[in-house]
Formats: structure tokens, C-alpha cells, sequence
């Protein structure tokens, strides 16, 4: 009798393993098969000249979106689940102690680690500095956190290569340390809004990432798959929708003629013309490609890219409410010029 | 029993004041879900990921809308 329960138990702390390891096995058969899939569907099937403008958009639209519904599922699976041992909280207790400097590459870090909504900057902010975080630093948390995002790494990945995903991830990071930092140095306190540092923190404090099963995790990971893909699916099919555009009917190297490596003046615009739109790293990602491939330097298509996630306007909104337009100002300068800086650099470099 | 819901108006808020409100009618627990968006209150609280349930002024849990069955294990506990 006892044997049997014994078995039972084990099976059923199992099972979420053997899942995730069926699902794991499913996901890489249907990556392998995804372009020949498309490419038979398209060129065969449907008899359309794959070599052509409407033909080659079509398999770009249909490869595309399957490829990256499926990359989008597999690392919003795998973060969640590793982000569920970390937590904004647990992070902040991990800041205080810090000096400036340090600080700042300790925040950076975590900021990309740390599991991160929008809806959780300004309660984090406020959270931060009433907790006696330094300003700066919890800056570079605030920054680093949705730009060195691991959907737009593992995305670039998939698409350019890990050369691009490393630089990304190590300029963006880059940027978050040094932007924070330097608001730190111009010691821009009085530019929060006073309410921030008059927030008493009552209450014990929860660390969400505690005590959960590995069932419970995969479980979240699972469902944040279905929330981010419910939310931005739209995104994703126009911004593929417009890489199939471009990728059919732009000519090839027309963007290296207008806006290429040697002309500097490429990335500031690519850097203002992030600003207003607002998409998460997901939806910008095909139209990207397709930039790139029409000839669009590397540096620019960062720049443009880190742009649109990083300063992105209803982030900007929401912070507003903490931050004094100064500071907000402030804020959109240094990063805006870290952006830039980078961008002219790497189309300088490679 | 005074509950609250901390958070902002995102979708996770939202799911958890829905989901919330179902377990307590199928509890048949009669409460009244306060809904609080307030930054600085929010945060007061010592959370810094919404969505947020506050059951009798203490934080029961912060940064996830968990699945049913927890969320009535925890307000059985609660109404214990």
C-alpha cells in the first residue's frame, strides 16, 4: 500500500517535468521543419513564384510569423520560469547597500534578470527610493529593466545572429549603467516628486518568488506565454505584415543608398523616430529584419530598436508621475544620447 | 474581512479583482473588494509588483494573478 502511494506521489511531481520535456521535444520539430514547411507550402502547393515580389512576401509573412511565435513561446516559457526565483523585491533588498558605481552595474544586471512590467515602474520607483536607494542607480535599474529585455535578445538571436544579441545586450546594459550613473552624479533628488520620499513603507514585505512549486512556476510560465501573445499578436502581423512589404517590394540595398553606414545624420533620426511609437521588442523586430535587409547599417537598426522599447512614450507618461518634467527630460537626454552614441558606434565598427 | 486589490488598471489588476470576486461568491464570502491605484498607497504597502491582494491590512500576495484553487486556499485561511 505504502509502496503505491509512494509511486503515486513521484509520478505526479514528475509530470510537470515530463510535459515540459514533451513540449521541449514538439517546439524544436516544429522550428527544424518551419522554412521547408513554408517553403514547399508556398513554392509547390501554392504554386507561387517564391523569386517574385507577391510570392516572396507571402512565405517572408507566413515564415516569419511562425518563426516567431515560436521563439516568443519558448523564451517567455524558459524567463518566466527563471524569473520566478527572482523578485523586484528581493532586488531592492539586494540595492541598499550599495555605493554609486557599483551600484549601477549591480542594478543594470538585476534590472535584466529581475521579472519587470510597465505597470510596475512607478510602484517599483517609488518602491526603490523610499526604501533609500540612491536615485541613480535605481535609474539604471528603471533603464536596463525593459531594454535589455530577453524576448528582443533571444528575437535578435534568432534573426541576426548572436554577434547582434551580444551587442545589444552589452550596449544596452552599458547604457543603463552609464545614464544612471550620471544622474546620480548631477544629484537630481530635488527633481522627484516630493510624495516619493514622504512614502512610508508600512507592512511586511512579500517576496513573490518564494516558495512556489516547480508546478506553479511552469504553470506561470505557460500562462505568461498565452497573456503576451494574446496581448501583442496585432503588433506582431502588422510588423510582419510591413517586413513582408518591404521585403517584397523595396528594392534591395535601397536603404544603404539613402541611409547608409557613412551617413551620420541616419541614426539621430532613427533615434527620434523611435520615440512616439510604441511597441515592445516583439512587433518591432520583422519590420527591423526587413530594414536590414534593404540595407539599413546594423547601428542604426539598433539604435532605432532600443529607441522604440526603451523610451517608449506611455512608459515616459508613467513616469511622469514621479518624476518632474526635468528630471523626466533629463532622462530621455542621457539615455536618448546614449542611444545615439552607441548607434553611430557600431555603424563606425562593424 | 476587508480585502483590497492594489494596482493600476493593467490587465493582471484587473484579472485578479475578477478572479477575486468569483472565488469569494463561490465561497458565498460577503466582502466588499476595495480597489486601490494609488501609487504612493501601493507602494506604501511594501509592493512594488502589482497586482496585489491585502487581506486585514496584511500583504497576502504580490506579483502574480495565481490560479484559483490558491487564491481560495488563501482566503479560507483567512476567514479561519
Amino acid at each position: 500500500m505504502e509502496l503505491r502511494a509512494d509511486a503515486l506521489a513521484q509520478s505526479r511531481r514528475l509530470r510537470p517535468w515530463s510535459l515540459v520535456a514533451a513540449g521541449a521535444v514538439v517546439w524544436t520539430a516544429a522550428y527544424a521543419v518551419n522554412r521547408p514547411l513554408w517553403e514547399w507550402l508556398v513554392g509547390d502547393v501554392a504554386g507561387l513564384d517564391r523569386g517574385a515580389r507577391l510570392g516572396g512576401a507571402v512565405e517572408f509573412f507566413v515564415y516569419d510569423t511562425t518563426k516567431i511565435l515560436l521563439l516568443l513561446g519558448g523564451i517567455i516559457f524558459v524567463v518566466t520560469v527563471l524569473r520566478s526565483f527572482m523578485s523586484v523585491e528581493r532586488t531592492r533588498a539586494l540595492l541598499g547597500r550599495h555605493r554609486h558605481g557599483v551600484g549601477n552595474v549591480a542594478a543594470a544586471g538585476l534590472g535584466v534578470v529581475t521579472p519587470f512590467c510597465s505597470c510596475s515602474a512607478v510602484p517599483g520607483f517609488i518602491g526603490f527610493v523610499a526604501a533609500g536607494v540612491p536615485l541613480g542607480i535605481t535609474m539604471s535599474f528603471l533603464i536596463a529593466s525593459p531594454m535589455v529585455n530577453e524576448v528582443a535578445i533571444v528575437l535578435l538571436y534568432g534573426l541576426f545572429g548572436w554577434k547582434v544579441a551580444v551587442l545589444y545586450a552589452a550596449a544596452g546594459l552599458m547604457i543603463a549603467i552609464t545614464a544612471g550613473w550620471v544622474i546620480g552624479r548631477l544629484r537630481l533628488e530635488r527633481w522627484v516628486e516630493p510624495f516619493v520620499f514622504e512614502t512610508t513603507l508600512h507592512g511586511r514585505t512579500i517576496d513573490p518568488g518564494a516558495g512556489l512549486t516547480w508546478h506553479e512556476r511552469f504553470a506561470m510560465g505557460a500562462e505568461e506565454v498565452g497573456r503576451i501573445v494574446r496581448r501583442i499578436w496585432p503588433f506582431l502581423l502588422v510588423g510582419i505584415a510591413v517586413g513582408a512589404a518591404i521585403h517584397g517590394w523595396v528594392p534591395e540595398d535601397f536603404f544603404a543608398e539613402v541611409a547608409g553606414a557613412g551617413n551620420p545624420l541616419a541614426v539621430p533620426i532613427a533615434t527620434l523616430l523611435g520615440i512616439p511609437l510604441y511597441s515592445n521588442a516583439a512587433g518591432i523586430l520583422p519590420l527591423v529584419e526587413a530594414l536590414h535587409a534593404k540595407g539599413l547599417a546594423t547601428g542604426t537598426v539598433l539604435a532605432f530598436m532600443m529607441s522604440v522599447v526603451a523610451l517608449s512614450l506611455p512608459e515616459m507618461i508613467l513616469l511622469r508621475r514621479v518624476l518632474k518634467p526635468r528630471l523626466l527630460a533629463t532622462f530621455v537626454g542621457v539615455v536618448g544620447a546614449g542611444i545615439l552614441a552607441v548607434g553611430l558606434l557600431f555603424n563606425l565598427i562593424l | 474581512m476587508d480585502i483590497k486589490v492594489l494596482g493600476s488598471g493593467c490587465a493582471n489588476c484587473k484579472a485578479l479583482e475578477a478572479r477575486t470576486r468569483a472565488v469569494l461568491d463561490d465561497l458565498g464570502v460577503v466582502a466588499p473588494i476595495e480597489k486601490v491605484t494609488d501609487f504612493a498607497d501601493i507602494a506604501g504597502y511594501g509592493v512594488m509588483t502589482t497586482p496585489a491582494l491585502v487581506i486585514d491590512g496584511e500583504v497576502v500576495l504580490a506579483g502574480r494573478v495565481p490560479p484559483v484553487a490558491d487564491l481560495v486556499a488563501i482566503i479560507e485561511r483567512a476567514t479561519a
